[in-house]
């Protein structure tokens, strides 16, 4: 939330901070929810304690997770990425594609999926930064153009038939219990927080967000990064389109429907600002745990899915009131 | 402090959703479905707990918020997670639910597919309520019984990528040629089992194509919507609204006209033979092509060369029948 500079002095994120006090609880906040439901979730059900299903658990979140770590940081410059289910789908596809008009290798297989998705990120970067589209706008519209591609190359029919090594992506263990996903999921959260955190590159992204004109005469190049950011997302997608059409062995169109919405509750219930300028990493990957915890627990008590909308939308609505509600009674009390 | 508040909150509504909640030693049947809040399935559980009562198993009556197969399999973690007995689905996709099928019975699971079908190295016995063909041609002819100088028609079904409705569409399109030469389908396009897009899907049909006679909707979702739209639009006599549809949700279109008849099978007897099916697996039966099993009072099926079997021939409603049905389902 600090930088320290060279000369020992800690910056805040933003000069106006009265939301700094509670974005910095915020961590703490959902470390303590998450801590709630897996307590509540092991009273309430005497299957939930059980290394298998903890790991069965994992799956519902980590492919998404994975994309809203990028999104996190696409979110924090201002901008926003409504296209990473169908640059999933396209990518899905094309490694689809690539397989049953080729019989390509596995590695080949995981190239493309990984290419894709980098191709589909630049070409929103660049419509984003190049042309100067706003970002919601664009990414509407490659949301549909995506998957309209992938429409037209599969129609109703689908891709089977991927190889067993290649199945290992989305269904392997690396050790026991210890899901391919997971690890690989732990692993970009480190180099995205390091990333965030503790890099130039993420103080640009917070300048970005908090006043992108300031930060373009204090000699920051916004639309580099901010085309840098939209390429990672789309890299990130891609990595995701290989994981889930691993796990489910099998490509249609209609693939990872609705993920996008799921990615940004995440983000959003991780306390990025969806105004740009502030949020974390570690806030991000606690919100997508909840989100895992919450829907595995409900699962097991066959609880109906809705109950979940109404406990996310529920979740989400506080996370956007309770900071303006704590400026109010601020505001009230000086 | 907020933060205690909402933490106990939080916590206070988890453990009251859970309260009756400890492992149970009888025979646990999931039937799975689609998702939930859908006619058509509410009504396959009221079967499946007639059967439930009858075997003397609990049926956990389950399924996905949005009808997609990502949520199916979330579902179908936390029931292999629960140790049931059997799993008895409709699949929203019959390859992506595969790996994790093939796991819940790796883990000695049954598993079973019902209605809309699982490819066969993910299930034991599918269950079709009826068989293709005749669907496909029963669709038709719903149609073509009303139009006996023949003309345009046009299909509106659920997702593309919808496994049976798939499948009657190519069944009728086969049928066509043969058996109702006058029959000309213009158009296939798909609602997405969404009252919003089907709606919009059914006024695009209608203006694409002026001469359109019949809209065919295979999905109790679309037939509604298109039978809405052609009531809203005072076509009610010119276009003929037909298709697979839930009684009780449709009475007031074979009452008002915009139809004249819908078929659909009985999707109590549906649940109820989907039951009866997993339960004999669970029981030690083998499921393998010629076999024989009994489902109940609906009376008996044989497997074919994919373990697969067909319950019964659609069922017709009209203004004749369809007072008595609509009070079923």
């Amino acid at each position: 939330m600090t930088y320290t500079t060279a000369s020992g002095r800690r910056l805040p994120d933003r000069l106006d901070t009265p939301l700094k006090s509670a974005v910095l609880s915020w961590e703490t906040l959902l470390v303590l929810v998450a801590i709630g439901i897996f307590i509540a979730n092991s009273i309430a059900s005497p299957y939930f304690l059980n290394a298998w299903s903890l790991s069965d658990m994992t799956f519902n979140f980590t492919e998404k997770a994975l994309i809203a770590l990028a999104m996190a940081l696409v979110i924090i410059t201002g901008e926003i990425d409504l296209s990473v289910a169908s640059i999933i789908a396209l990518a899905s596809t094309l490694m689809g594609l690539v397989l049953n008009q080729f019989g390509a290798p596995t590695s080949v297989l995981v190239l493309v999926g990984i290419l894709t998705g980098l191709a589909c990120g630049a070409f929103n970067g660049w419509l984003v930064t190049g042309l100067k589209l706003p970002s919601i706008v664009v990414t509407i519209g490659t949301m549909s153009l995506f998957r309209g591609i992938a429409f037209i190359i599969l129609g109703d029919q689908s891709y089977g038939g991927y190889p067993r090594d290649f199945a290992w992506f989305g269904q392997g263990y690396l050790w026991w219990v210890i899901s391919f996903e997971l690890v690989l999921f732990l692993v970009a959260a480190v180099i995205f927080y390091v990333l965030l955190h503790h890099t130039n590159f993420g103080r640009r992204v917070f300048a970005i967000g908090n006043n992108a004109t300031a930060a373009q005469f204090s000699g920051v190049r916004v639309d580099r990064i901010k085309f840098v950011l939209f390429c990672l997302t789309g890299l990130m997608s891609g990595i995701t389109a290989v994981l889930l059409t691993a796990r489910l062995g099998s490509t249609r169109p209609s693939i990872a429907q609705g993920f996008e919405l799921d990615v940004i509750t995440m983000v959003v219930l991780g306390g990025v600002s969806i105004l740009g300028g502030a949020g974390s990493i570690i806030g991000v990957v606690l919100a997508a745990l909840i989100i895992g915890l919450v829907t595995f627990g409900l699962g097991l008590l066959n609880v109906p899915g809705i109950v979940m909308t109404i406990f996310t939308g529920t979740l989400l609505i506080i996370v956007i009131a309770l900071p303006i509600l704590w400026n109010m009674w601020k505001a009230r009390r000086a | 402090m907020n933060l205690f508040k909402l933490l106990a909150a939080t916590a206070t509504v988890a453990v009251m959703i859970a309260a009756p909640a400890a492992a149970q030693d009888g025979t646990r049947i999931a039937l799975v479905v689609k998702s939930l809040g859908n006619g058509f399935f509410d009504a396959a559980n009221k079967g499946a707990q007639e059967a439930a009562e009858e075997l003397g198993v609990e049926v956990i009556y389950t399924g996905p918020t949005a009808a997609t197969a990502e949520a199916q399999i979330e579902v179908v973690n936390t029931l292999i997670a629960q140790q049931v007995d059997a799993i008895a689905i409709s699949a929203n996709d019959p390859d992506a639910l595969v790996p994790v099928l093939q796991r819940a019975q790796e883990r000695g699971i049954k598993v079973i597919s019902w209605d809309s079908g699982v490819a066969p190295e993910g299930r034991q016995i599918h269950l079709n309520p009826s068989d293709v063909n005749l669907i496909g041609e029963t669709i038709i002819k719903l149609a073509a019984d009303y139009l006996p100088e023949g003309g345009d028609v046009a299909i509106l079904s659920a997702a593309s990528t919808a496994t049976n409705q798939n499948a009657w569409i190519e069944a009728a399109k086969a049928a066509i040629p043969e058996k109702f030469p006058n029959i000309n389908l213009v158009a296939t396009v798909y609602g997405d089992d969404d009252s919003v897009k089907s709606t919009e899907e059914a006024r695009g049909l209608i203006s694409a194509y002026p001469d359109l006679k019949a809209i065919i909707a295979p999905t109790t979702v679309g037939v509604v919507a298109a039978a809405q739209v052609v009531t809203d639009q005072d076509l009610i006599g010119k276009i003929n609204v037909t298709g697979l549809a839930l009684p009780s949700e449709f009475k007031q279109f074979i009452d008002n006209g915009a139809s004249q008849a819908v078929a659909l099978w009985n999707p109590i007897d549906l649940g109820y033979s989907a039951v009866f099916l997993a339960n004999a697996l669970v029981e030690g039966e083998e499921a393998a092509p010629g076999a024989s099993f009994s489902i109940g009072r609906v009376g008996e099926v044989t497997l074919d060369d994919t373990n697969s079997a067909a319950m019964a021939a659609p069922f017709q409603f009209d203004a004749s029948n369809i007072e008595e049905f609509s009070k079923i389902y």
